[in-house]
């Protein structure tokens, strides 16, 4: 017998219960497992706690962590989450369903999905998008693997040097296994060399490449020759692309690229330390049997009222098991819905507005940063929210100075540079407050 | 439930705006009419900036509001009603765990702050993983998987990692129940492993005779789900564990149906190797409509060494840090530290139930179950009639009404008739072993008021029927649409608003 509010059972259920079932006790449901699998130890686990206790153990932690002004990026962007936004995916009839398997019942889920889809297909400009995938990283494997599926007899998936190093790291894992060979395609001035692509393709069996819309250093590449040399190779190009980013640069569909990928986590999503975030993917109409996860489409039902379907299962795993090309049965569902609801309500027009005054921040944090005399220019070369500079003052102690003075950036790159971030969320009075701390050093 | 028709692109109005951004301070009205540098018009040159419409919809705040309220109403979860999932395991989503993981200073946490700024969140990490290890009996946990499946393919990395470390290098087969979840052999085929199927038994449970011939020197491990997706404990798993470790595998628990075992059986005691647990299932995490929730992976010591990058672990002074790459780590499977925000609510769910609780919910799980198997076993058919863990299989109506040319009502139909009372569908047509499966699984957070009030709705539901089929055909009657044409859904596809 407990009293632990989240089990219902009292002692008169028990005993009808057993009584039905016809054994005379809890432990008699058990019978069919081996006497020496049974746990008799004590689990080391701490006492239950009550509410209250629980409320205050976290309190506690959290008062192990420093609050600081984040002026860093490299895969998680510090942008504004309207209040709307967690208040309405908080909901719990969308918060604690499961995949919308009985549609008459999940049309709620279904079409919130159907929206993200629509939206990530036009923020990228490509054809057909998926509900979505774990995180941007593990969404560039994935399409590495589309890349192999999509040119049969290919062996090599060449990655651009200039890609965020985590994307760069879980992409690497996932080949090493799966035994896809990565090449790399060197960088020039900040920026994915067209002529080492040309000669990665000229050495032949390439598959696909994957270069970043926006790369480690925040420098917006320019892709000018890269579809066409990609695709008379037969090969297709991804491209990794900073979803917030794609309301103001030149699409991956613009530039004629085959697959979009990413995460949506600068799309309204909170830090939260990593994770939950959310991966995009989307594609050409040519390759959508290759395109992996779930996808939603619309219908009619009997009564020939709109409605909508989770569709094209017959690429996934639970039809194909062993001959899947992708292993994933889920999508991060409710973060969709965080990106749904957050560009709703920012539009075309909140889009480009976060974009600027984001780009203000970070050009006028980027130039007094170097009147300092503390920093060298390293590239010249567009950017929008993200650039490094070259630290004429030892990286320790210019990290350490910033953090003390409660700001967190200056990220070091594995040149040796230190980049910095600036979101719509940093005032000017907080980045002359880091500037001057930077020249006290 | 009702019907709602609206898609947001179609309550969009030019010029209307739902955003509320500060000033720009850096602009030209405060900068003597001089254009800031980051302008976007001069930042980004014209070849490298957007020039399509961006047709995103233009909406009020209040438009925003009730359009996603309205289709949360077309949505049925846990706190609508009774969930029997199988294999699912959709128990009760405790409200405290949404309040902790949302406090301010744990959620706007960067995930490559330095390791003193984040004690507090590593600390979580590290107790998570020393709470788990108890409960499952395994040695070290990385949380990095962002889900079930994404931890069946990080366990596989980890098996493979092992025995490569070792120079055994010709382990490339991997094998799997025919029973199995579907993404099993998926992810052991994106993890580079062949797969073999060992077949079920009579009894439903693994065929050891069936496994003895497939070991040998070639075979990676054996993937298991103990209790089965039949509910059924594999009450051989010491002889099976014994001879796959013999041959030199490794035993891979999919921690999917782990609920039952929660307070009575530990993985790592049954001789598992490597496990994954589903947060979002036994944890009590909400599903979030598909996602997010979190697949940890436990191993035994001996594979410690193999774990995913990075980790968190405790110096000698009390102090926690990140681990980063390692040659023998089986590398990085996502962006950071996976889903922070998922285990914190796991983590205060353990809290919760403490050791005291634990000992409760997978019995609590199991008699539910049993209860309803019991219960209905005289209107369903009961393939296999031994005592269940979690859950079971009915394999559809013993009187389906079938007779002269009307059909008999399909285990599809049952589940499109349950919608209209109130239930969410039991898991159907999974496993495959049988044609009409119904998949039940009860989980311990409901009152026997409700599990009683699910079996009278499924012995009316057999009775109608026996009487009328096509009534059953026709289900749902009372939900906001009634069957979908999925046929059509894939053939002429619409996957996004322009298309239709």
């Amino acid at each position: 017998m407990s009293t632990f509010s989240y089990f219902p059972h009292t002692e008169d259920d028990i005993k009808e219960m057993l009584q039905r079932i016809g054994v005379s006790s809890l432990d008699d449901l058990y019978s069919d497992v081996p006497a020496e699998f049974i746990f008799k130890g004590q689990y080391d686990l701490p006492d239950a706690m009550s509410e209250q206790q629980i409320r205050e153990h976290f309190a506690a932690l959290d008062r192990r962590n420093t609050k600081l002004k984040i002026f860093a990026g490299a895969g998680a962007y510090d942008h504004y989450t309207p209040s709307v936004v967690p208040y309405l995916a908080a909901r719990s009839e969308f918060s604690t369903a499961y995949t919308p398997y009985q549609a008459e019942i999940s049309q709620g889920t279904l079409r919130y999905i159907f929206e993200y889809q629509s939206m990530i297909c036009e923020l990228t400009g490509m054809e057909i998008s998926n509900a979505s995938m774990y995180d941007g990283p593990t969404a560039a494997a994935e399409a590495m693997f589309m890349a192999m599926a999509c040119t049969k007899k290919k062996t090599r998936v060449l990655l651009s040097d200039t890609l965020l190093p985590n994307v760069r790291r879980v992409v690497e894992t996932y080949a090493g296994f799966h035994g896809v060979q990565l090449g790399s395609i060197a960088q020039k001035d900040g920026q994915t060399s067209l002529e080492s692509l040309k000669a990665e393709l000229a050495a032949g069996d390439v598959a696909g490449i994957i270069v970043p819309a926006v790369n480690r250093f925040g420098i917006v590449e320019d892709f000018t020759g890269f579809a066409e040399a990609v695709h008379e190779a037969k090969a297709i190009v991804v491209e990794y692309c900073d979803p917030s980013a794609l309301a103001v640069i030149r699409t991956p569909g613009e530039w004629g690229f085959d697959v979009a990928v990413g995460d949506g986590q600068s799309l309204g999503l909170p830090l939260n330390f990593g994770g939950p975030y959310v991966g995009f993917m989307a594609c050409s109409k040519e390759h959508v049997r290759k395109l992996p996860g779930r996808i939603v489409g619309q219908t009619e039902d009997a009564a020939g009222r709109r409605c909508f379907v989770l569709t094209l299962q017959a690429r996934e795993q639970h039809i194909r098991r062993e001959k899947a090309t992708s292993n994933i049965c889920s999508n991060e569902s409710l973060m969709a819905l965080y990106v749904t609801i957050y560009l709703s309500l920012m539009g075309p027009e909140g889009m480009r507005k976060v974009n600027s005054l984001s780009s203000c921040g970070a050009h006028y944090l980027h130039d007094e940063l170097l009147a300092t005399g503390k920093f060298e220019e390293v590239f010249d070369k567009p950017y929008i929210k993200e650039f490094v500079l070259r630290p004429l003052v030892p990286v320790e102690k210019l990290q350490q100075a910033l953090l003390d003075a409660g700001y967190f950036g200056a990220l070091a790159t594995e040149e040796g540079y230190v980049s910095f971030c600036v979101t719509e969320k940093r005032t000017k009075a907080e980045i002359d407050g880091l500037v001057a701390v930077v020249k006290g050093l | 439930m009702k019907y709602y028709d609206k898609l947001i692109f179609e309550l969009s109005k030019k010029g209307r705006t739902g955003f509320s951004l500060p000033e720009n301070e850096f602009c030209a009205s405060r900068n003597g009419g001089v254009k800031p540098a980051g302008c976007l018009c001069k930042a980004l040159p014209d070849n490298l900036r957007r020039s399509s419409d961006l047709r995103l919809p233009e909406v009020g705040e209040v438009d925003v509001v009730r359009h996603y309220t309205n289709l949360s109403q077309m949505n049925f979860g846990v706190d609508t009603g009774f969930y029997p999932l199988g294999s699912c395991t959709m128990k009760y989503n405790p409200k405290i765990n949404e309040e902790v993981a949302s406090m301010p200073g744990l959620a706007a946490l960067h995930p490559l702050q330095p390791e003193s700024t984040v004690q507090g969140a590593l600390e979580v990490y590290y107790n998570m993983e020393k709470a788990l290890a108890a409960i499952t009996g395994m040695s070290g946990f990385t949380f990095n998987p962002c889900a079930g499946a994404h931890g069946e393919l990080t366990g596989l990395m980890i098996m493979r990692k092992y025995h490569l470390l070792r120079g055994d290098l010709k382990r490339n087969k991997v094998i799997v129940p025919d029973s199995a979840h579907g993404t099993n052999p998926a992810s052991a085929a994106v993890c580079g492993l062949d797969v073999v199927v060992v077949k079920s038994n009579a009894d439903g449970l693994v065929d050891v005779a069936d496994l003895k011939p497939l070991l040998g020197d070639d075979i990676a491990g054996i993937m298991m789900t103990n209790p089965n997706t039949l509910g059924l404990f594999e009450r051989e798993i010491g002889e099976i564990a014994k001879l796959v470790h013999e041959c030199g595998g490794l035993l891979y628990y999919d921690g999917a149906n782990m609920n039952p075992l929660l307070g009575v059986v530990r993985p790592g005691d049954m001789g598992f190797d490597i496990m994954h647990l589903n947060l979002h299932k036994t944890f009590s995490t909400p599903h979030g409509g598909g996602g997010p929730g979190a697949g940890p992976v436990g191993v035994a010591a001996r594979l410690e060494h193999c774990l995913p990058c990075p980790r968190v672990i405790r110096e000698e002074d009390g102090t926690f840090t990140v681990l980063h790459g390692s040659e023998e780590s089986a590398g990085y499977v996502s962006g950071f530290m996976g889903n922070f925000g998922i285990i914190l609510r796991a983590y205060a769910y353990i809290l919760s139930l403490g050791h005291q609780n634990l000992l409760l919910a997978g019995k609590y799980a199991t008699i539910s179950a049993n209860y309803i198997k019991e219960s209905l076993k005289d209107c369903y058919k009961l393939p296999i009639p031994s005592i269940c863990k979690h859950e079971f299989v009915f394999d559809g109506l013993i009187n389906d009404g079938a007779h002269d040319d009307v059909p008999g009502a399909t285990t599809l139909d049952v589940a499109k008739r349950l919608l209209d009372f109130g239930f969410h569908a039991p898991t159907i047509y999974f496993p495959l072993l049988f044609h009409q499966t119904i998949m039940i699984e009860p989980t311990e957070t409901e009152s026997k008021e409700t599990i009683d009030s699910f079996i009278e709705v499924m012995r009316k539901i057999a009775a109608e029927a026996a009487e009328d089929p096509m009534l059953l055909k026709a289900a749902p009657h009372n939900a906001p649409i009634s069957r979908p044409d999925e046929t059509r859904a894939a053939r002429q596809p619409i996957l996004k608003y322009w298309d239709a």
